[in-house]
């Protein structure tokens, strides 16, 4: 939906006013991270830098990204954290990242292991401790393996926790590794899912060979089965033909992940915690990748039609579209129901460093308009593509963990050849190319990177949304404000989302959040409030 | 009573956070403050997120936001731009300056660059920024958030001052419906009161017209002042040492008589509460409250036929778990497992002076783990868990309900308004137990629904 040049002009104020309203220091840095679209001229948004000290935002650390993020799914693992107390407690269960026991029968989600360091243990030194915590871990949990994520003050000290790992391996005969992923590394929970990548890579990946192979062989990386969004998918894939090697890592298996580079195609969800993943395992195994997106039953059917092109088996097609057809004319009904209550209502989405993205095709299949999106913790080449990213490449703050240089594995016979891969690149759209956010997005839209609560509020009282999706830190600040809230994290212990049922289950959702009869009742009858007339300066900058 | 766990070094689903968390708790009980963590950035986010999904409430707690550099060279710069950035948006009376892990251990002198920074920008002054030490490798979220009481006292109470005859109140870790309650009990005394901290609307807030990013509500500092002039203190908190006892120290610094109580749960405990409020004050026990005392009594009597005997763990703050096992030895109910997420020998002690009637004493554990109170559970047997939300695995894999009561409770919604204080607070606890032990014997029996 594009808006007029007048319309798109008063954004551009509205911008300007946002930033002129703050300190100029800050004022100067926060214009180069909202950008409206068909204002500049150039379509460029600063990212992935430091967050301002004091001002209150949504980002995580880096052991947030690593342990909570992507470590933390893997079911069969114990993630034992060295540092106090709080880490390990903050962030036990904190995702709603689901997991049925593997093939081991083991899942250990529900646990929180930590070495729980003590005065005497940052006095002089915690390796002792962390290594009888290993023991007993193997003792009592006995999980296939055991990953350690290390918190601030172990850098400090100077644990070398690597070195622990080796031991422990070596003595307790399952596979130990460790990440450095303390919380004051890199700029927010980003550099989190680099270093996990990392360690992925150097410890666990290629170190197992998979029992059979098929020549329809796929990994799903970057999708974390939050409220199930896996289970959605997987079956689907699993009913026209693919044969799913590992998860990465939702519902992950550590077994799984050690074979992945058996497979013939990586499916890549979230592009911007898994995106070095796929790069080392193309530089290591040849093995390609397709951005993927299962947020909506277009883009879902897109994402299968893709998948299929790129196997470029006729059954496989068939199927594809026979699944396609089956599951629309299912949804049918209840899709046209929601898009005639959803049409025309305004969203706002604030979410992640991909989510924001794959919601938008969602809400435009309902009818829905985007007026403004952003991401917490994303790089510039998910919001302007990865032709970025030779621009970006070290840009000193965002490369606090180098990225891994692999070769070609020697003896490693990738499936494809680099000639058939770039064949079929010039063929397929999505073929290890991400084109980012803004560029799917309308002209006018408002786009905003690393959002505080002060420019929510505006956002609010001055773009009228009908919902605003985005996680807990902001939710209920946006329903004290009156507008209706999805969180997009979590789901507000609803889901899934992904695919052709979940995007139903989202159409209701946010029919629930726009049509909810709560928020009518604000005003009460002995006095009409007038919530008119209010500028950045206004009511509620009058308590900043 | 040993479980297997009890020797180890290594911590399997803690049962206590760590010492910040309490300090923005506390700290959240002040009129117009704000808190911000001296550490990463993550600090903050995780506890506004954990206190956010109990209160179901904005939480914004600032950082310092320290990098790889800052590690290394030292946070001054970072922790003097927070402070400025903070006080530019938010414009806030108090700000607690908290340390963590990280800043402790590379040792930033908090106080000297608060100092330090106060001569570059005077303007600050107007301020009040208190530093808390606030190391999370010892200790739990409980002497975070009692430091930070102290804290704010020395600053604002150290002196005499004339006698103004109000009563001070410090509640310790309790619901905003409890502080609520509190404020109508001392309402009905017709004393003055000052509730230090008091988060009963700032973490349980309206929805109004305007939004405030530092909600309204919370111990002004013109009210913390006057807790030097008040007529005497009671603070529920007998768990502490006294150096995190404000009232000790109000005592110590100003002559304001105090008296530790017993949190005011259960029927005894109430009685020790409205005594001292009615000789302190030499005003008659409230006929409001005589009724509610009648009735809990009434409602004691009629549930103890459903609870006697039946084995319970019960886990969660010092004080909170005091305060639960002397009201379930009263209805008859048997602790078997007491668990704290502090230290303490005076909480052994005391519990095991509340259980001295009891034919098999109940495992007491401190600092502890849900891997040792589910053994410890196991062992003994129990029939119903009560505490967080996170003792629901245990729950789960021994079969046996859990009452959520305490913090964090995640999984349901409502716990700002659970009342547990007061006569009526008590009456509202012991339906919550007696109907989840008859509810699951209903369901355990299958015999669903019959009359009582």
């Amino acid at each position: 939906m594009s808006e007029t040049k007048q319309e798109i002009a008063e954004l551009c104020r509205l911008r300007d006013e946002i930033v002129e309203s703050y300190p100029e220091k800050v004022g100067r840095n926060r214009k180069r991270h909202l950008l409206v679209k068909g204002c500049d001229a150039q379509p460029a948004i600063d990212a992935n830098s430091r967050t301002l000290p004091g001002i209150i935002t949504t980002r995580g650390c880096a052991f947030a990204g690593c342990k909570g993020v992507v470590l933390g799914p893997i079911k069969d693992i114990v993630n034992l954290v060295h540092g106090p107390v709080g880490c390990s407690y903050y962030s036990w269960l904190t995702r709603r990242n689901f997991a049925r026991p593997s093939d081991s029968g083991k899942n250990f989600l529900q646990y929180c292991a930590t070495t729980d360091m003590q005065e005497s243990d940052i006095v002089f030194g915690g390796e002792k401790k962390l290594m009888q915590a290993l023991r007993e871990v193997k003792e009592t949990l006995d999980p296939e393996a055991i990953a350690i994520s290390a918190t601030c003050p172990v850098g400090l000290i100077g644990d070398d926790i690597a070195s622990v790992a080796r031991d422990a391996e070596a003595e307790l005969g399952i596979k130990v590794f460790a990440a450095n992923c303390e919380g004051y590394k890199g700029v927010s929970q980003s550099v989190g899912h680099h270093i996990a990548c990392n360690t992925l890579m150097e410890n666990v990946v290629g170190t197992e060979a998979p029992d059979k192979t098929t020549d329809f062989d796929l990994n799903i990386f970057g999708e974390y089965n939050i409220g199930g969004d896996l289970w959605n998918i997987r079956p689907l894939l699993e009913r026209i033909g693919y044969n799913v090697i590992s998860t990465y890592t939702g519902d992950a298996s550590i077994h799984d992940i050690a074979r992945a580079p058996a497979a013939k195609l990586t499916l890549l969800m979230c592009h911007r915690s898994i995106n070095y993943a796929t790069q080392m395992f193309w530089d290591k195994y040849r093995l390609p990748w397709l951005k993927v997106n299962y947020i909506g039953f277009e883009q879902t059917a897109q994402s299968l039609r893709e998948i299929a092109a790129f196997f470029g088996d006729d059954g496989l097609a068939a199927r594809t579209e026979q699944v396609i057809a089956t599951e629309m004319e299912r949804i049918q009904p209840e899709l046209e129901h929601y898009r005639r209550r959803l049409t025309g209502k305004r969203i706002i989405l604030f979410v992640g460093g991909s989510r924001a993205h794959h919601f938008q095709h969602l809400c435009e299949e309902l009818g829905m308009e985007i007026i403004m999106a952003g991401y917490e913790f994303a790089h510039r080449d998910d919001y302007e593509g990865r032709q970025v990213l030779d621009e970006i490449k070290d840009s000193g703050l965002s490369k606090v963990v180098k990225d891994l240089q692999f070769e070609l594995e020697a003896g490693f016979k990738p499936r494809l050849s680099e000639a058939e891969v770039s064949a079929k690149q010039a063929e397929l759209e999505h073929l290890m190319k991400y084109e980012g956010m803004i560029g799917d997005m309308s002209q006018g839209a408002f786009i905003v990177d690393d959002l505080n609560h002060y420019e929510t509020g505006i956002a609010i009282r001055r773009l009228k949304p009908d919902v605003f999706c985005s996680g807990i830190k902001d939710k209920y600040v946006v329903e004290k404000m009156g507008v209706p809230s999805r969180q997009l994290h979590s789901y507000d212990y609803s889901g899934p989302y992904t695919g052709f049922e979940g995007a139903i289950t989202f159409a209701r959702d946010i029919d629930m959040a726009v049509s909810t009869p709560t928020i009518r009742f604000m005003t009460p009858p002995w006095r009409q409030a007038d919530q008119d007339n209010e500028s950045v300066n206004g009511k509620e900058a009058a308590h900043a | 009573m040993k479980s297997s766990a009890s020797s180890h070094v290594s911590t399997t689903n803690p049962c206590r956070m760590c010492r910040p968390m309490g300090a923005c708790l506390a700290f959240r009980g002040i009129a117009n403050s704000m808190v911000l963590l001296h550490g990463s950035q993550g600090c903050s986010t995780y506890m506004r997120r954990y206190i956010s999904s109990h209160f179901n409430e904005p939480v914004d707690i600032a950082s310092s936001s320290l990098s790889e550099k800052s590690a290394v060279y030292g946070g001054a710069a970072n922790l003097k731009q927070g402070i400025r950035n903070v006080v530019a948006r938010y414009s806030p009376s108090v700000l607690g300056v908290v340390t963590t892990c990280l800043t402790e251990t590379i040792g930033d002198d908090v106080r000297q660059i608060i100092a330090a920074l106060l001569v570059e920008e005077p303007s600050l002054r107007e301020v009040l920024i208190v530093p808390v030490s606030a190391p999370s490798y010892s200790g739990s979220h409980m002497d975070g958030f009692h430091d930070s009481c102290v804290a704010i006292l020395e600053r604002l109470a150290s002196r005499p001052i004339p006698n103004n005859g109000a009563i001070n109140i410090f509640p310790g870790f309790i619901s905003p419906a409890d502080i609520r309650h509190l404020g109508r009990i001392l309402a009905d005394f017709q004393t003055p009161a000052i509730i230090l901290p008091d988060f009963s609307q700032t973490l349980d807030g309206g929805i109004s017209d305007v939004y405030r990013r530092i909600p309204v509500g919370g111990t002004s500092l013109e009210q913390i002042g006057q807790m030097a002039g008040a007529a005497f203190s009671i603070e529920f908190n007998v768990t502490s040492p006294e150096r995190q006892s404000s009232s000790a120290l109000l005592e110590s610094l100003a002559d304001v008589s105090g008296e530790r109580l017993p949190l005011p749960i259960g029927l005894r405990n109430c009685d020790f509460f409205f005594q001292a409020l009615s000789d302190m004050t030499l005003t008659p026990v409230p006929a409001r409250y005589k009724e509610e005392r009648a009735r809990l009594l009434d409602a004691m009597v009629d549930a103890h036929k459903y609870l006697f005997g039946k084995k319970v763990a019960v886990y969660g703050d010092a004080d909170m778990v005091l305060a639960l096992t002397g009201f379930m030895v009263d209805v008859g109910l048997v602790p078997v497992v007491c668990a704290s997420s502090g230290d303490g020998a005076e909480f052994t002690r005391r519990i095991s002076e509340a259980t001295a009637g009891l034919e098999t004493r109940p495992a007491v554990l401190t600092e502890t783990d849900f891997d040792r109170i589910g053994s410890g559970a196991t062992e003994a047997g129990a029939e119903l868990l009560v505490g967080s939300s996170k003792g629901n695995h245990i729950a789960r894999r021994l079969d046996i309900p859990l009452l959520r009561l305490g913090f964090p409770i995640h999984d349901r919604i409502g716990a700002q308004r659970l009342l547990h204080i007061g006569y009526q607070g008590t009456i509202n606890l012991l339906d919550r137990l007696t109907n989840t032990i008859i509810a699951q014997q209903q369901d355990e029996y299958g015999n669903g629904y019959s009359y009582m």
